[in-house]
């Protein structure tokens, strides 16, 4: 048969529908999709895969969904809704999925925006956040859910489920049959693919327009990239309407035709993470920081010989881990032998552990991955590569190349990826794997993308003498201090943050005399701290405030400050003084963007008070503060906040000017 | 919210039901009856015989006076091990469990009375014990994704919180496919979201699974919400009985929460 030399074919598979269609020729019985489900993992092969897809399209059709309509999607990782994304797609329409923890207010807007009549749910909670929304905003036609728990009262009639319409759709395909091919066949490369709407560190959401021949490209480069195939293993578990998740679960997945495997529950991804052991990984730095700091806690937990083990070899690994990892010479023999030890006593195991044992490649991206954490990961054996990219650029504007791993660079730019750096140190980049748009809004397009075609990223950086780009920080947050030397607030807080102490930290200095910072302690690494050294504490805000709790804070600020002496540029923005804030930042309070970025604007807002007192001479500022819980309804904490001097560290260079 | 199954017929009834230690009068005369279907509350102040009564219904108390009606049966007391074999299921004020034991045996135990293969056989995991095992496996699993524990399924029970026991505590009685479930203060204990998300779970249990369900609660709140009808009894006695509204409004219950100025 023709499909025996897929190679062939590559022409014609401009489009999703197209790939998984071929996939279900050449590959029928290869397993697409994995779902843990009852404690057992079910499998379903490209053909299943293609014909339930087949189904749902051919049902949505039959509800009278239309090309150039918009299907939204919440929920968990869940597969049905991984295929409902190419269901719309075989029709023409536009899949736009939603952050799935996002309050209803916030899919509000996306779903008044992005025009949704349709939309395809995980479960109950979904819909009811639906039903809220329509009680007074955008009507939706059809809302169908993929989990029929709880669902037997809901009497709407616009209220399906999945199971049904698919069913419909099986009917709907065999008395037709050519209906579905001849919808495929109208899809064009240049059509839009997804809309994936950006967190919105600024403003309101945009929705990015993203097209099959963009992601298409973006994915097959990084594929050809690191020789990613159809035998490769990952765990898609990070929300489906982040671009990561897209690029690596959705669009590779299509193009390289791996398997995607879907965690039983949120709570289960790191259990699901050692059973399943994928071979390519993709997480958020903050992924790694939490593997890394549950680690350090058992380990202090451990019994003694253990825990010198543990450091003995660690201490190795950091002489020696990464460059062994890399192949580069100069790594001495005896280096190697204790390695090689090290990797059958700790390393081996420790991989076992966090699920990473048949990892060929993982990436981090997102935001940037403090040195050391990196450093972390390579040194135990497991291949951690940064890449650089956004919404708008597919995820894939540069990726590190095996072997010329660096800890504070993106890498190079990706095949067929021009990047440019603008006199402000803005980040630029042309390719085919741009957005087409943002969603009915010209004018922002107009503004993020210039009239030599090339889109403003908004990031901070520099090439380096290797050709590796550098990212230091948001252009709009690069600023400098009253004394004019450089204050990149971000890269500050990395530093803070990789302390297994510190989950979130917020620098302020822009125009102003010093850096000052608010500090959010991890309750789980510092909890556990304070009790080995019995120390009672009724919750965060308690905690947070403890004498010792402080002086361990200082002593981390200091390291902290002592690191950034070493770089003469930042040597200036040493943290001065901070405080330890009385809860911790959280999304629902919209201090943080879902992906868990510091909205800094809107914190030096809310927190004014703090930052005043932060650059005075006080010692504590009291501070009341509203909060939201999970269920919507919200209360207030107040404190009285102490505030602590950290001890700077002199700059090792000799200032010219003295 | 409307419910789809209807309550039906009155399946178990109390008719003068008197039970003491000595002298102490734990209940007197207390009548009422349980329809199918329906969550059925008995509230009270603390010493006024709720978990006395639910002891009696299945069986580890035998009333020295009264009658039990049970599914058309009339009978002086119930035993335990008849009342599990006919469909009641029940979990404890104080937990419960077998705390060096996983969540999922614990609710494998849950399973006991279903398991009809000879020991020889389950030894050997062979035959019919293998496909038995398997079955009631699968069981055990359908229930932890019904009571969303699936990131405890290994865990033992003995580490885990509060709140969490209790919810195996509820699994491991789901088990046993109840017909009829008495709970005895599920929610003692608990902080505001863990309450919600047991209410949740049974009013899931009456609704999905159909299980009639006898509560005991001491959280008037969360009674007043979920229950469809209320018997509320004091020092052994029953001073009310009906829906939540009308017992919300009964004199005797007001005096007997808050006291009566003598």
């Amino acid at each position: 048969m023709a499909a025996s030399s897929p190679d062939k074919v590559v022409g014609t598979l401009d489009t999703f529908p197209h790939l998984l269609l071929n996939h279900a020729r050449v590959r029928g019985d290869r397993p697409a999709t994995r779902e843990k489900d009852l404690g057992i993992w079910q499998t379903w092969s490209w053909r299943q895969v293609a014909e339930e897809t087949r189904a749902m399209a051919c049902g949505l059709s039959a509800l009278g969904f239309k090309r150039g309509d918009n299907l939204a999607i919440v929920g968990d990782n869940r597969p049905r809704l991984y295929w409902a994304m190419c269901a719309a797609q075989m029709l023409g329409g536009v899949p736009v999925p939603l952050y799935q923890d996002a309050v209803a207010q916030e899919m509000a807007y996306v779903l008044e925006n992005a025009g949704i009549k349709f939309a395809i749910v995980e479960d109950q909670e979904q819909v009811d956040k639906l039903l809220e929304i329509m009680g007074n905003g955008p009507a939706l036609n059809h809302i169908l859910y993929d989990d029929p728990r709880g669902m037997r009262h809901y009497t709407q009639p616009y209220i399906q489920s999945l199971d049904e319409v698919i069913e419909m759709g099986r009917i709907h395909d065999r008395t037709q049959p050519d209906f579905l091919d001849g919808e495929i066949a109208l899809g064009r490369p240049g059509d839009v693919a997804v809309m994936l709407y950006t967190s919105g560190t600024t403003g309101k959401p945009k929705g990015v327009c993203q097209t099959h021949a963009s992601f298409i490209t973006a994915a097959q480069s990084g594929v050809e990239f690191d020789h990613l195939g159809p035998q490769d293993d990952i765990l898609s578990y990070l929300p489906m309407a982040w671009v990561g998740d897209h690029l690596f679960s959705y669009a590779q997945a299509m193009v390289a035709g791996f398997t995607i495997n879907c965690p039983e529950s949120g709570d289960t991804v790191l259990t699901d993470l050692r059973e399943i052991g994928p071979t390519y990984y993709f997480a958020p730095p903050r992924v790694f920081e939490n593997l890394l700091t549950t680690v350090m806690i058992r380990m202090e937990d451990a019994s003694a010989i253990k825990r010198r083990m543990f450091h003995a070899f660690m201490a190795v690994a950091r002489r020696c881990g990464a460059e062994i990892l890399d192949g580069k010479p100069g790594v001495s023999a005896a280096d190697r032998l204790l390695y090689a030890l090290g990797n059958l006593c700790v390393y081996g195991p420790l991989r076992n552990v966090l699920g990473m044992s048949r990892i060929r490649v993982a990436y981090t991206a997102g935001a940037a991955i403090g040195p050391d954490l990196f450093r972390f990961y390579r040194s135990i054996g497991v291949n951690l590569k940064q890449l650089y990219g956004s919404t708008e650029t597919c995820a894939a504007v540069c990726l590190q190349p095996d072997g010329e791993i660096k800890f504070d660079s993106v890498g190079k730019p990706a095949p067929g990826v021009e990047v440019r750096i603008a006199d402000n140190g803005e980040v630029l980049v042309r390719g085919k794997m741009l957005l087409k748009e943002y969603y009915r809004r010209p004018e922002d397009t107009a503004e993020a993308i210039d009239h030599e075609g090339f889109f403003h990223t908004g990031d901070a950086g520099f090439f380096d003498e290797d050709g590796h780009l550098k990212i230091i920080d948001r252009a709009k947050d690069v600023g400098k201090l009253a004394s004019g030397d450089l204050f990149a607030p971000n890269y500050i807080e990395n530093k803070l943050k990789f302390v297994s102490y510190i989950k979130e930290a917020v620098a302020f200095g822009q125009g102003l005399d010093k850096v000052c910072a608010f500090i959010n302690i991890d309750l789980g690494a510092v909890g556990n701290w304070a009790e080995r050294r019995n120390i009672a504490y009724s919750g965060y805000t308690d905690l947070a405030q403890k004498a010792e709790v402080y002086e361990l804070i200082r002593q981390c600020v200091e390291d902290a400050n002592a690191d950034l002496a070493h770089d003469p540029m930042l040597c200036a923005s040493q943290v001065q003084r901070f405080l330890i804030l009385h809860k911790e930042l959280d999304p629902d309070d919209d201090e943080l963007t879902r992906t868990r970025k510091v909205r800094r604007g809107f914190i030096g807002e809310k927190y004014r008070v703090l930052i005043d007192a932060l650059y005075s001479e006080k010692r504590s500022q009291f501070i009341e503060t509203q909060v939201r819980f999970e269920d919507g309804r919200s209360g207030m904490i107040s404190a009285d906040l102490r505030i602590m001097e950290a001890r700077t560290t002199p700059s090792q260079a000799v200032k010219k000017a003295a | 919210m409307d419910k789809v199954r209807k309550i039906g017929d009155v399946v178990l009834s109390f008719e003068n039901i008197s039970l003491s230690f000595g002298g102490v009068k734990a209940l007197t005369n207390i009548s009422f009856d349980v329809r199918e279907h329906e969550i059925r509350a008995i509230i009270g102040p603390n010493g006024a015989g709720k978990s006395s009564m639910l002891n009696v219904i299945n069986g580890v108390y035998h009333p020295q006076d009264g009658e039990i009606v049970f599914r058309g049966q009339h009978r002086r007391d119930m035993n335990t091990y008849e009342s599990a074999k006919s469909g009641i299921a029940r979990t404890f004020q104080n937990i419960a469990l077998f705390k060096g034991m996983s969540v999922l045996d614990n609710i494998m135990t849950g399973r006991n009375l279903k398991m009809k293969s000879n020991f020889l056989l389950d030894a050997l995991y062979w035959g019919p014990a293998r496909r038995e095992e398997i079955e009631h496996r699968k069981k055990a699993e359908e229930i932890i994704d019904f009571l969303e524990i699936q990131h405890i399924r290994k865990t033992p029970v003995g580490r885990l919180p509060y709140g969490l026991q209790k919810r195996v505590e509820l699994g491991r009685a789901l088990a046993a496919e109840p017909s009829i479930l008495l709970l005895d203060e599920p929610m003692a204990g608990m902080n505001v979201e863990e309450k919600q998300d047991m209410c949740r779970f049974i009013l899931d249990v009456n609704d999905q699974l159909g299980a009639t369900i006898v509560l005991i609660e001491h959280d008037m709140g969360v009674v007043m919400d979920i229950s469809d009808r209320v018997v509320v009894l004091d020092y052994g006695k029953k001073i009310a009985d009906g829906t939540p509204d009308e017992v919300r409004n009964n004199q005797n219950v007001i005096d007997a929460y808050l006291g009566v100025a003598h």
